[in-house]
């Protein structure tokens, strides 16, 4: 990838950025960008939307139209944007707590309507801007700070709520596999209708530390051992696949889009009127 | 001939995470006593730019070298 090409999608006057040394939200804005720079995306008609945590930073890095919203409300704001001017390549990036947990209720709908946003998750598994505290996606028995006897809540899978929702492309895949990470954004990109990217990332800070992965390295090193491809998965028991991150493209199919059937009612209501 | 690579760290914004230094499979690179990823053996660089996409700092950057024929 021609570096030049990537530096010039990137605010580098507020680089070095704040996130902690190895942080995978550094991964997913990296690969992102290289995805962007794949579909020759032209920075001023492409939106970058987050919401409020450590994730949602990543819109303020990003030189393009970038919108750093309120936390969980991102989607609202990104979907105000795209039926404005459905021209425009959305793309919403969101913490697990910003999407699942605050923002659920948009995020279900934004699904159901399959309006032509890319949504990224960036999930840690915890909030990680505000100490640590337990999210929808903390798994059964791992230590956060307000779990200090393990998890008890069963934690969403949030590949499975977006499918069962409506979206119309649906991926998932970690930070130990950034090039994969770069394919599946490209995907939803290129996909019209809503698409959700769930990437398994890492606060080593706050949840690994805890949970006997300290160091960034660490956390790559359980990704690549949890992980595994879709394809396999399907030859897999339940039993097997406990503990496990299933990794590939879940969903990609093609319904009706919002702003298009938007579009039509509008069309009609004027021929009317 | 086999091709020859340029590993080029940014140290003004390489944070020593050692994801880079981690993934390389030639451990082309390592860490200096300032934490900072150190490109220590660049002629073992075989271009896979795992270091590059994995790195969050976006400080690695690896350039084929033209050779001169
Ligand atoms: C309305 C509102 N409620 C609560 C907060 C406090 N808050 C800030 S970030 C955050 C959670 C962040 O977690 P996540 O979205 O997973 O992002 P991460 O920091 O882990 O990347 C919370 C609860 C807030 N800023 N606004
Ligand atoms: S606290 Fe966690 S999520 Fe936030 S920057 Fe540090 S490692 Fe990343
Ligand atoms: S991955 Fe980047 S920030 Fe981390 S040690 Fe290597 S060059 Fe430095
Ligand atoms: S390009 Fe590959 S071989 Fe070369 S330094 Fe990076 S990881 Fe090592
Ligand atoms: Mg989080």
């Amino acid at each position: 990838m021609p570096s030049a090409e990537v530096l010039s999608w990137l605010r580098t006057r507020f680089m070095p950025h704040i996130w902690c040394p190895g942080c995978g939200h550094g991964v997913i804005m990296h690969a992102l960008i290289r995805s962007l720079v794949g579909l020759n995306k032209d920075k001023t008609k492409t939106v970058v939307a987050s919401g409020i945590g450590c994730s949602s930073r990543m819109a303020g890095y990003i030189n393009a139209c970038t919108l750093h919203s309120t936390h969980g409300r991102s989607l609202a704001f990104a979907t105000g944007i795209k039926m404005h001017k459905p021209e425009l390549t959305v793309v919403d990036v969101m913490g697990d707590g910003d999407c699942s947990a605050i923002g659920g209720n948009h995020f279900i709908h934004a699904c159901r309507r399959n309006i032509d946003i890319t949504a990224i998750i960036m999930n840690n598994n915890i909030y990680g801007m505000t100490g640590g505290q337990a999210s929808p996606t903390t798994p059964v028995g791992a230590w956060a700070s307000t779990t200090p006897y393990g998890a008890v809540d069963p934690s969403f899978d949030l590949c499975k709520l977006a499918e069962g929702a409506g979206a119309s492309y649906v991926a998932r895949t970690t930070i130990a596999n950034p090039k994969q990470a770069e394919t599946f954004i490209m995907n939803g990109i290129k996909k019209k209708g809503f698409s959700v990217i769930e990437i398994i990332t890492h606060c080593h800070t706050q949840f690994g530390r805890k949970n006997d992965r300290r160091l960034p390295m660490d956390n790559y090193n359980y990704f690549k051992e949890v992980s595994v491809p879709l394809t396999k998965a399907k030859t897999m028991t339940s039993e097997e696949l406990v503990g496990k991150l299933v990794c590939g493209e879940f969903v990609d199919k093609n319904v009706p889009e919002y702003t298009d059937q938007y579009g039509k009612v509008i069309e009609r209501a004027r021929k009317k009127g | 001939m086999s091709k020859k690579f340029n590993v080029g760290v940014n140290s003004a914004w390489c944070k020593g995470c050692a994801l880079c230094i981690g993934v390389c499979p030639r451990s082309v690179l390592e860490m200096s006593g300032r934490m900072k990823s150190t490109p220590a053996r660049e002629g073992d660089c075989i271009g896979c730019r795992q270091c590059e996409n994995i790195c969050p700092d976006l400080a690695v950057t690896i350039k084929e070298v033209e050779e001169n024929v």
